[in-house]
């Protein structure tokens, strides 16, 4: 173990290089937990295991289910719309090797740009690397469409990093989650990629009068041989017209006109399952929910903020229930947790302990803002068929506002008690 | 937030009811009619008997905030219905339970048992131990010069009244200097048999406060005293509101106070009445409700004192959280807090009439072949009282415990305030994707590793940080570990930031770091709170 230690140490590079320096400090830490101690100035002698390298891994742990998931229903999704292996577990070959064809390049893509900036900026401060990006890294591939153009992701990647936490001095620091600001650019940006009926199932190309499929690339051509080998079937040329009962619209599109629509489509259990169109990794609720109990088991989440986020979302469900102005207010509010994106928000965007509130009372009032919120958004403005995304960046930059509010209740409250001691 | 709730309750029982009574009164059948109207007198009787419950408890905050409000409501609180039976001993007295903080469960705690042969030869008195005093004292003494056992060695520049005495008797060896010429050390050899200087008698139930104060000044006995804020050497010219003394101990391997008062209790009481002639309100007793047995007599049984219960992890022992659910210091207030040992010593001063100054010091770690305490006196050598007993050389001597000590060599002494060595490894070894995969378990608060499923075990704790130093961004992790209405992040930014304002209003006052200490051993961050929290009451001590 020493002798490693000592062959790797032979390549630091001298201090005066400072990228390279800073490159080879963060992977070395990432191998081995440096050797540091405790220093002499008064304090602790002794510390805790935990660090914040092990806090980012263990959410990028709980989202492993959802990328599993999510890959295999890029390729699920895509083979559905042409009518072939129209059953889960057809051919789990192809749609495994078209869902990583799909999710390999926008993860490689997320991280290289995001990580190239995080790296650089570590090099300028003399930092070394934090681990902030390393979930918002995660984050990312999980809510974009599959069919992302690689640039546009990374252009948005650029600009949430950059704008949104390098400005603001890098990780723990940032006003608004990186991962959602990210996506928002792509939203404002580039809405046709990321919102309508067309995006969400990967590779089909609406450019002519009927929509039909990409051709297939040498990507795909090159499993051929092992599929071949196997006896397995191909990929084959593609561009074939996808079926007639295809519509590509995800639940909240057809939740507008009622949920008899949405049923027409999807059942309840497909849309719980998440064997439906969306953002890759947010249709599977389960999944999603398991990664939320590993987190909130394991203290990493506030479940503050997460009973807060479904106490308020219930809420506001109810409060349309009982309006019941027009269709989708009618909708019962329990199937509101079947549809969309609440869960995956509320499990892995709303927890990120550096937008949300910081005090206890307003995780509690910050989790219900934004399930509140997020209903409200997705119900009552149709140009945004989800809301969460909007409700949790509107909310992460009140949350300062809410902790002050807090934070000064606690000043009066403590001021009264030493002034009646007094 | 709790009276909000009970405050809101009545009325929406009220509420809910109103539509119980509307149905009463169209209701056409008579079982029914009869059996809603049975629940609605019911209803308004729990609303009446609620709404007076709410006016007691209100009056009972406005009598006194040391009052458990608990304990003049007519209805058990939620928190009381779920609670954990009280021991026996506690008898009918309140107890305060604490639900935040935690207990880090070491190896090498000291058997109760004192081992005679270990002699400690060479004693110090170190001027940084007193916080508040000039870093270079005016000197008494010089090397080579005679001492008895409360000689005067120094004294503060700014008040020279108080004066610091020598706790053995001997031969001043060396004067030790740091820093731009600070004294840090003044040496003494010790004698084979110790020699007092001997005290005029002073009776202080006769003579004024002010001869009191004036007498313990001469005697030595006003170092003893600390105060609050700030933790510095109390103030002659102040009267402090009241007095605080913890009677148990609940850091990581911290000695057992019962075991040390054995055998000197007369001088813990008397030290008691004394302090009760110091302060114009009371002095307060903290006792632990956390043992199967109960605390020693001496503590237990005390005249002229109140004493308060406390149950819960640490930090539950430190004399600030104490102070915070018995009576908070409130504006331009001072406080003093002393510790089991201190007291002895004072009272002793009255009983003996000498400064004894006599210290149990528990002798810890896991690094130890054998964890024991010794009876030595104030500030004496940390290399004699190891010597021969450690399991190996690379490890780091502790003047008190792991999570608030400070680090010493093997030719340093122990602190004034301090009776505790702890000896753990050093921790300068590289581990291989350590923040992954542990190679060896050690302590943490963290869910994330399976310890919380042992709550028995204990643990060897080393030095290595486990990570490197990183910005905040956990939050609510030090609310969890510090039973006080405080909120510490939102006052260590305030610190940082020099928020003047924000660190008095967010309590700063109430905090020493012993209070952050376990904050930080949890701090994902690896931030160092204990620090922070010292430049902040340094730069409120400067402001005055």
């Amino acid at each position: 173990m020493k002798d490693l230690i000592q062959k790797i140490k032979k390549f630091e590079p001298p201090k005066e290089k400072r990228f390279l320096h800073t490159l080879y400090d963060g992977f070395f830490t990432f191998l081995f937990t440096p050797n540091h101690v405790t220093s002499d100035v008064p304090g602790v002698h002794i510390r805790d295991r935990m660090d914040l390298k092990r806090t980012m891994v263990m959410v990028v742990l709980a989202l492993q289910l959802c990328y599993l998931f999510g890959t295999y229903n890029i390729g699920h999704q895509h083979f559905l719309a042409i009518g072939e292996h129209t059953a889960f577990l057809d051919a789990i070959h192809l749609k495994i090797a078209y869902g990583l064809i799909k999710i390999l390049p926008i993860f490689i893509v997320a991280h290289v740009v995001g990580l190239g900036i995080e790296f650089y900026y570590a090099a300028r401060k003399g930092h070394p690397i934090e681990e902030g990006y390393l979930v918002t890294g995660a984050l990312i591939p999980l809510i974009m469409p599959p069919d992302i153009p690689l640039w546009i992701l990374a252009v948005s990647i650029v600009f949430a990093v950059v704008i949104g936490k390098e400005a603001f001095g890098g990780t723990g620091m940032n006003v608004v989650n990186i991962a959602l600001l990210t996506r928002l650019f792509v939203f404002f940006a580039y809405p046709t990629t990321i919102s309508g009926d067309q995006c969400w199932v990967a590779g089909i190309d609406y450019s002519g009068a009927q929509a039909v499929t990409e051709t297939y690339g040498w990507a795909h051509h090159a499993f051929d041989w092992l599929f071949n080998g196997l006896g397995l079937s191909t990929f084959g040329d593609g561009g074939i017209a996808v079926t007639d009962a295809f519509t590509g619209a995800t639940p909240l599109a057809l939740a507008t006109k009622g949920w008899a629509e949405v049923t027409a489509v999807y059942s309840p259990a497909e849309m719980f399952w998440g064997t439906i169109p969306g953002s890759v990794g947010e249709t599977s609720k389960p999944l999603i929910i398991l990664g939320l109990l590993m987190l909130l088991a394991t203290g990493i989440a506030s479940w503050r903020i997460v009973i807060g986020g479904i106490l308020g979302a219930v809420f506001m469900t109810l409060v349309l229930n009982a309006w019941e102005f027009d269709v989708y207010m009618q909708i019962p509010w329990y199937y509101h947790f079947y549809m969309g994106s609440f869960w995956f928000a509320i499990a892995f965007m709303a927890t990120d302990p550096v937008t949300a509130s910081g005090t206890n009372v307003g995780k509690w009032i910050y989790g219900f803002s934004i399930g509140v919120l997020g209903i409200l958004i997705r119900v009552m403005n149709l140009a945004y068929p989800e809301g969460w995304m909007l409700a949790i960046i509107f909310m992460n930059v009140f949350a300062p506002l809410i902790d002050y509010f807090v934070v000064q209740g606690n000043i009066k409250r403590r001021a009264k008690r030493t002034a009646v001691a007094a | 937030m709790k009276t909000a709730v009970t405050k809101f309750f009545p009325l929406a029982l009220l509420f809910l009811s109103s539509p119980l009574m509307a149905q009463d009164n169209t209701g056409s059948s008579n079982s029914l009619g009869l059996a809603l109207l049975a629940a609605v007198v019911l209803i308004a009787f729990f609303v009446l008997v609620q709404v007076a419950d709410n006016l007691l408890r209100i009056q009972a905050k406005k009598v006194g905030p040391g009052a458990d409000p608990d304990a003049t409501s007519i209805f058990p609180s939620v928190r009381s219905l779920f609670r954990k039976r009280l021991p026996k001993y506690v008898g009918d007295a309140a107890v305060t339970d604490l639900r935040e903080g935690y207990d880090i469960r070491l190896e090498g705690a000291a058997t109760p048992k004192i081992d005679g042969r270990i002699k400690a030869t060479t004693f110090a008195m170190q001027p940084p131990n007193f916080l508040g005093i000039a870093p270079i004292p005016k000197l008494a003494v010089e090397v080579g010069q005679k001492v008895k056992a409360g000689d005067h060695l120094f004294n503060d520049k700014k008040i020279t009244a108080i004066k610091y005495v020598a706790p053995v008797s001997g031969e001043v060896v060396a004067i030790n200097r740091g820093e731009r010429r600070a004294i840090t050390e003044v040496v003494i050899k010790a004698d084979k048999e110790i020699e007092y200087r001997q005290l005029e008698k002073f009776d202080p139930e006769k003579g004024s406060r002010e001869d009191l104060v004036n007498y313990l000044m001469d005697c030595g006995a006003w170092a003893l005293l600390r105060q609050r804020p700030y933790d510095i050497v109390a103030d002659p010219e102040a009267v402090p509101a009241n007095i605080f003394v913890s009677t148990f101990d609940t850091a990581p391997l911290a000695p057992d106070n019962n075991f040390v008062v054995e055998g000197r209790e007369e001088a813990f009481q008397k030290g008691l009445d004394v302090l009760n002639l110091l302060t114009s309100g009371k002095v307060y007793l903290g006792l632990s409700a956390n043992g199967e047995e109960a605390p020693a007599k001496a503590f237990t049984e005390a005249k002229g004192v109140e004493k308060r219960w406390f149950r819960g992890p640490h930090p539950s022992g430190n004399v600030g959280v104490q102070i915070h659910h018995i009576a908070p210091i409130g504006a331009k207030q001072v406080v003093w807090t002393l510790g089991v040992q201190e007291v002895i010593t004072l009272g002793a001063v009255f009983t003996e009439g000498r400064f004894n100054a006599e210290r149990v010091v528990a002798i810890t770690g896991a690094e130890l072949k054998e964890p024991k305490y010794v009876r030595t006196w104030i500030g004496a050598n940390v290399g004699e009282l190891v010597k021969n007993n450690l399991s190996n050389d690379h490890v780091r001597l502790i003047s008190g415990d792991v999570l608030s000590g400070r680090k010493k060599q093997a030719e340093n002494f122990l602190n004034f305030f301090d009776d505790q060595i702890t000896v753990v490894a050093e921790g300068d070894y590289y581990e291989m994707f350590g923040w992954l995969l542990p190679s060896k378990y050690t302590p943490t608060v963290s869910r994330t590793f399976p310890n919380f499923l042992f709550p028995k075990a204990t643990y060897r704790a080393d030095t290595n940080t486990h990570g490197e130093k990183r910005a905040f961004v956990v939050t609510g992790q030090y609310e969890e570990l510090l039973p006080m209405d405080v909120l510490p992040q939102h006052l260590m930014k305030a610190i940082l930031t020099n928020d003047y304002d924000g660190m008095e209003g967010l309590g700063i006052y109430e905090l020493i770091e012993e209070d952050v200490a376990l904050c930080e051993f949890a701090c994902t961050s690896k931030q160092p709170l204990q620090k922070i929290l010292r430049q902040g009451l340094d730069m409120m001590h400067e402001q005055g």
